[in-house]
């Protein structure tokens, strides 16, 4: 009987909690966890940001099972919370599961772009476009033709931007070699350092000198790998430039901040639904210049890069997406 | 003659081990400035006090019972499988592969299908150590665990480039056909009458979870096949002398163990209705812990995958409802394997001492 007692005092609580949270806005991590360094963190850094500038509080929650999805979506549309943003294309079937049950709360996800629910804002990025401009570069700095690519986990997501930044280097010199090594095949491979370190110097001993990571925390080792040996690295996601000032060439940033502080600022009446594609057009995607690369940019090499990107822009110039049939031009996997 | 009873030894000693892994961890809790005694309520009241918290709570435990049971049906054997990460991966890829190249009409009849699928796959992963170990001499600890990663990669590679939808950027299969759907717990009980919420994924595998560990006793105490495990368990040179095949019991304890890990993918395979990256999430290793707990005894992995299965959705809830960092969940279920696993003696020896005091005046 007191059990029952307790039991209900449980749910009362929890009610009062759901009641206060009404019409907060919440983020759902993926698996990986907020501070990956990278995709996560970037929706974290936006959201803080929203929450910094306008004095206001968000709930979040990191997934850690597959089983959780669902139940942590539900729940969180369950509590009132609205907007709801869910990161990563894992959680496509997570929404198509729950934002059709609740109609009035507000969805977004992001790296989703292929669904079709009424409630549900979808927000994909044009990675491809980005890896073309920083391979456009990494080509252009590179004294030993040879460029390198150290991906997370082999999924066709990271492909995608092996795929993009193989077609920038070649553009720019087409007997460029380009060497892609992915991490692992767990999802250890999102952080792994010390084994991206050891893939860096091994591209750097098959001649690489400018080494691009799209892998989460294991690209913190390739960066590191890369300053020791005195040569050039790319980050990736978030501005990493400033990790090692003047030995990383460039990042290439994917704005997962501004998708989630546009979607938090917006809130419940400003919501908009549909596709929405981050590329370069919009700044979505891009490359990062400031004070610590300045001098590894050339003004040539940023004079052909914001042509290319120009032309990407109003269409003269097609960048290929390994989605596009499940295979890349430039590269083989 | 055992210097401690049974009943201290399958329960006492466990329950110790427990309560002194949940203090520590009620230490840690406050160290980082929280309440531990909110964070135990929460993960109470998160697991029992609605139907869908105990239908997760089943759900995870379902899964650890069949690695709990692969495991310690090797442990009966003295091999130490800590591949069943890789075998329940295996497992997976079987079902799925049944799941989406027969056509299965009926839930009835896909299940015992999908069963031998997975259960056929995972112990084919099992044999290759199982047979390096009985006819090479490599050690099985080094071998299964190195087998994982060969799942891991070949799972990467078929889901990548074989298995996945065309332009799909998701790495899993596609939805498997309207006929290997599994009845929920919901449904079950609904039928009879009992509400149970349909949020929870629990389905019938947790009863086919329970069905294993009475055939898992039946194999181990009441067959020939299982006497020759446990005989060759506890003396190799015995059982050798007995006329027990050690080159047989290796095998066929490993295939057995990791048949059953296999079969876990029903529950969070078939159940989930399509196969991706990391539907096995750590259960082939928690399996070592429900299995070192449970005393390798079907009742006590049962009862030990129940606690697991409370402390991932109590974790669950801590992580939804507090500041509690989820890396401090990790620790607490660490600190229980350490507990009832690695640090074993530190419980059983004082306990032993004790029985012993009392037993003198007896003897």
């Amino acid at each position: 009987m007191s059990y029952l007692k307790n039991a209900l005092g449980g749910v009362a609580a929890l009610a009062v909690m759901a009641g206060a949270a009404l019409a907060e806005p919440a983020l759902m991590y993926d698996l990986g966890g907020k501070f990956d360094k990278s995709f996560n963190e970037a929706a974290y850094n936006g959201a803080k940001r929203w929450a910094d500038e306008t004095g206001e509080s968000y709930q979040e929650i990191e997934v850690t099972a597959e089983a959780q999805r669902v139940q942590f979506a539900t729940r969180l549309a369950e509590a009132g919370y609205n907007p709801i943003v869910v990161l990563g294309f894992q959680n496509a079937a997570t929404v198509e599961e729950v934002a059709p049950k609740y109609p009035d709360t507000k969805f977004a996800i992001i790296d989703v772009g292929w669904l079709d629910i009424p409630n549900l804002r979808q927000i994909t990025f044009a990675e491809h476009e980005g890896s073309y401009l920083v391979g456009m570069l990494a080509a252009m700095a590179s004294e030993s033709d040879t460029v390198g690519f150290i991906g997370g986990m082999d999924v066709p997501l990271i492909r995608h931007f092996a795929c993009g930044y193989a077609q920038g280097a070649k553009a720019v010199n087409p007997d460029i070699t380009v060497i892609a090594n992915m991490t692992g095949t767990t999802p250890a491979a999102w952080n792994d350092p010390v084994k991206g370190g050891e893939l860096t110097k091994s591209q750097i001993s098959q001649g690489a000198d400018v080494v691009y990571a799209a892998a989460g925390g294991t690209g913190v080792g390739v960066l590191q790998a890369a300053a020791d040996a005195d040569i050039l690295s790319i980050g990736v996601d978030s501005n990493q430039n400033h990790l090692h000032p003047g030995e990383v060439l460039t990042s290439m940033l994917k704005r997962v901040d501004n998708a989630v502080y546009d979607v938090f600022s917006a809130g419940v009446d400003g919501f908009e639904p549909g596709v929405h594609t981050m590329s370069l057009a919009n700044d979505g995607v891009g490359y990062a210049l400031d004070e610590n690369n300045e001098s590894l940019i050339t003004d040539e090499m940023k004079a052909a890069v914001d042509e290319a990107k120009a032309k990407i822009i109003a269409g003269d110039l097609n960048v290929v997406a390994y989605y596009e049939n499940d295979s890349c031009p430039a590269l083989d996997f | 003659m055992d210097v401690i009873p049974k009943w201290a030894d399958a329960i006492l000693i466990p329950l110790i081990s427990i309560i002194l892994a949940f203090i520590i961890s009620a230490l840690v809790i406050l160290a980082i400035g929280e309440d531990p005694v909110r964070a135990l309520q929460l993960m109470v009241q998160g697991t029992f006090g609605n139907s869908a918290g105990i239908g997760f709570m089943l759900f995870y435990a379902t899964n650890f019972i069949f690695t709990g049971l692969a495991v310690a049906i090797a442990f009966h054997a003295r091999l130490f499988n800590i591949g069943g990460e890789g075998q329940a991966m295996l497992g997976g890829l079987g079902v799925a592969l049944v799941c989406l190249s027969l056509p299965l009409p009926h839930w009835t009849i896909a299940l015992p299908v999908a069963l031998i699928g997975g259960a056929l796959f995972g112990a084919l992963w099992a044999l290759i150590p199982a047979y390096l170990q009985a006819k090479r001499g490599s050690h099985i600890v080094i071998t299964t665990i190195m087998f994982n990663f060969i799942a891991s990669a070949l799972l990467v590679y078929l889901l990548v480039e074989v298995l996945k939808p065309a332009g799909s950027m998701d790495p899993a299969t596609p939805r498997f056909p309207e006929g290997t759907h599994l009845p929920r717990m919901s449904d079950i009980l609904g039928a009879i009458g009992i509400p149970f919420s349909d949020a929870a994924p629990v389905n019938v595998s947790f009863f086919i979870a329970l069905l294993a560990c009475f055939l898992f006793w039946l194999l181990v105490w009441r067959t020939r096949l299982g006497y020759e495990i446990r005989a060759y368990g506890h003396s190799e040179t015995a059982a050798l002398y007995a006329g027990i095949s050690p080159t047989k019991i290796i095998i066929v304890a490993m295939l057995i163990s990791g048949g059953l890990a296999g079969c876990m993918a029903i529950n969070n395979v078939m159940a989930a209705e399509r196969l991706v990256l990391n539907s096995v999430e750590g259960a082939g290793f928690i399996g070592i812990a429900v299995a070192l707990m449970g005393r390798s005894h079907p009742v006590g992995v049962l009862l030990a995958a129940l606690l697991f299965g409370f402390l991932v959705q109590g974790g669950a809830e801590i992580d939804f409802w507090t500041n509690i960092p989820r890396e401090l969940i990790i620790v607490i279920q660490a600190l229980v394997i350490l507990f009832t696993g690695a640090l074993d003696n530190m419980v059983r020896m004082p306990l032993e001492r004790l029985f012993l005091m009392f037993r003198k005046p007896e003897a």
